[in-house]
């Protein structure tokens, strides 16, 4: 087992110097000159770009050489420094951020969670009865072909714009400042329900395929052929086989993280949603590039910490991971 | 006896060639193969032909704004009094270039790294599989954002080129799996012993034998490059020349066809999309039907 979590680790661990490496070297190896293109732009203010100006030529120290530059990045990073926001001047970057995060979860961590339990049972439902089969998996494909930003444009067009039965923009009616009450919170719910159903449909094609698809090899093997000679009742063999389809479902969810993640940007910016993704948008469209790098690392850092917690699940999960047998 | 063997080689030469046949018979069967094939065929049409009958530049401003679909603008106009029928036709050429190329690049990384990874085990295998476990986390879109934030000139093939070159790793690992297995089969054994060397084994012994297998690949990665490509161009990252599917999804939102309610100009793109994703995953299953036995529906 520590064998196994220690790979793992050592995996995220260079993953995370890779991603900063490469949030590093964009700018500075990027063709034209990024920096100077960055300050042409800000002349609207020019008390931000007297401050954004001397600011840069610190931030980026261009006068120490290269490596140097590189170790003051990472020691920057550390101090949880990811520079000033150019969108909303004065604050920095990791203010932005971090209100942003409570958002991303409350919108994804339901709709991955229950899209991928629902997912697996419809899926393991199909593979036994012949009509829901033969919906669901036209169904799943359809929904995983999917592009997630139309599915949500669909949803807010039919629920949202046609029969106002759901906010279309928002994470909560502009009337309202965040407090705690009831009305409040109704308000958040009624807001999130879009973006979460978006996302949740997508996810749930691509899980209730993969486990319909599993679920039936697995039923195919030797195991489940001689429980059957054996003349173990059914459910007992499909729960068998429902044990071992869920592993690669586990290792699924690691592997649709990256998915997920474009999922979730291309959703927050139809709902207009202020999470990460919808903060992306912003920053591209106002050209605020340490936005950009800062949302960036967050991204990865949410997705190796995500990686890491699968692990453990599937450490508790499977016990070969446990003795030692790394059979990846 | 000998006349009676003769006849029956003469009978079989008669019947038509095996291996071919078989594959062109099971292919037409397979319902799921027509569906997705033909859509996509109706895609790649329009996209060729599409572009001849637009009237007018996808660019210019030509006609009333936010008028919905007439005889005129078959696909109504933009807020702008753009033709949306020509963006869009435009838009799905594009949209299927980025896709090729994109699916083409991704699948030959993969198949390099795979194949060498595969073959050659031992160190070179831990680094090349050491850099796909890393790509393989790194969220695709995330690196795609910071490369296309800080290019100032942005084209469909520069798009092609990044998402070719990020989505290779579960191809990659994919492909690495099956050269293991193909690997310790005796005809590898074979050509080792005469002597051939290791790139030509790889070439003549081992990658004919998975060639099904790159091709639907190569249709998954299709796919993903679209689909990436759409999210890009959605949040404004799309090629800064051109049209593009994801494009006019991007303007659409971004100039409130919602609130307008312009359903013309906001909702075609996306279906295309999905459409085009959907027969690829539909042409995939129905292969990979075809060219294993036994997920065949007898």
């Amino acid at each position: 087992m520590v064998r196994y979590l220690g790979r793992k680790i050592f995996i995220y661990l260079l993953t995370f110097f890779v991603a900063v490496t490469i949030d590093w070297l964009i700018p500075r190896f990027m063709p034209g000159d990024p920096i100077g293109m960055l300050l042409s732009r800000i002349g609207s203010r020019p008390e931000a770009f007297k401050y954004l100006y001397t600011y840069y030529v610190q931030a980026f120290q261009l006068d120490v050489p290269l490596w140097q530059q590189y170790v003051n990045f990472w020691k920057g990073l550390f101090q949880g420094d990811l520079g000033v926001s150019i969108w909303m001047y004065p604050q920095p970057v990791m203010t932005i951020i971090r209100r942003a995060i409570p958002y991303d979860i409350f919108l994804l961590l339901p709709a991955i969670l229950l899209s991928w339990f629902a997912g697996n049972h419809v899926g393991a439902l199909a593979a036994r009865i012949r009509w829901l089969d033969n919906t669901i998996l036209p169904l799943g494909y359809l929904l995983t072909a999917t592009p997630y930003m139309w599915l949500a444009l669909v949803l807010v067009w039919f629920l949202g714009n046609q029969t106002n039965l759901f906010p279309i923009a928002g994470a909560y009616s502009p009337q309202y400042r965040p407090h705690l009450s009831l009305t409040f919170i109704l308000d958040v719910l009624h807001h999130w329900f879009l973006p979460f159903l978006s996302l949740f449909l997508v996810m749930f094609g691509g899980w209730a395929i993969g486990m319909r698809n599993m679920i039936i090899y697995e039923l195919e093997s030797d195991y489940s052929r001689y429980l059957e000679a054996l003349g173990t009742p059914q459910y007992l063999i499909r729960r068998y086989a429902f044990r071992n389809a869920m592993l690669p479902q586990i290792t699924g969810l690691a592997l649709q993280l990256g998915g997920i993640v474009a999922g979730a940007v291309a959703t927050e910016v139809v709902f207009a949603y202020p999470g990460i993704g919808y903060i992306i948008l912003n920053a591209v469209q106002n050209k605020d590039y340490f936005l950009v790098q800062g949302c960036f690392l967050f991204i990865i850092l949410g997705v190796l910490i995500a990686n890491f917690l699968i692990d453990l699940v599937y450490v508790l999960v499977d016990p070969r991971t446990r003795l030692g047998m790394t059979g990846e | 006896m000998e006349r009676e063997v003769l006849q029956e080689v003469e009978e079989l030469k008669q019947l038509p060639r095996p291996i071919r046949s078989e594959f062109v018979y099971f292919a037409w069967r397979n319902t799921k193969l027509r569906i997705g094939v033909s859509i996509l065929l109706l895609f790649v049409i329009f996209a060729i032909v599409g572009p001849f009958f637009a009237k007018y530049d996808p660019h210019a401003y030509i006609g009333p704004m936010g008028a919905p679909p007439s005889r005129e603008y078959w696909m109504g106009t933009t807020t702008f009094g753009q033709d949306v029928f020509s963006q869009f036709a435009h838009g799905t050429r594009s949209t299927l270039i980025v896709g090729v190329l994109g699916g083409c690049l991704g699948t030959m990384i993969g198949i390099l790294i795979g194949l060498f990874s595969g073959y050659r085990g031992g160190l070179v295998d831990e680094f090349l599989n050491m850099i796909t476990n890393i790509v393989l986390i790194i969220p695709t879109l995330a690196v795609l954002i910071i490369i296309a934030t800080y290019l100032e000139v942005r084209g469909i093939l520069t798009q092609s080129v990044f998402i070719g070159c990020t989505a290779w790793p579960w191809a990659a690992r994919a492909i690495r799996a099956q050269t293991f297995s193909l690997r310790v089969r005796e005809f590898v054994d074979l050509a080792r012993m005469s002597g051939r060397n290791s790139l030509n084994i790889i070439l003549t012994e081992i990658a004919p034998n998975m060639m099904s297998y790159l091709l639907l690949v190569f249709i998954l990665q299709f796919g993903g490059a679209v689909l990436n490509a759409a999210t890009l161009d959605f949040i404004g990252l799309g090629p800064t020349r051109g049209v593009s599917l994801g494009l006019i999804m991007n303007n659409a939102v971004l100039w409130a066809a919602l609130q307008l309610g312009q359903w013309w100009w906001l909702l075609p793109p996306g279906a295309a999309i999905a459409a085009i994703v959907g027969a690829l995953y539909i042409t995939n299953v129905g292969l990979d039907e075809v060219f294993n036995p036994k997920l065949r529906e007898m």
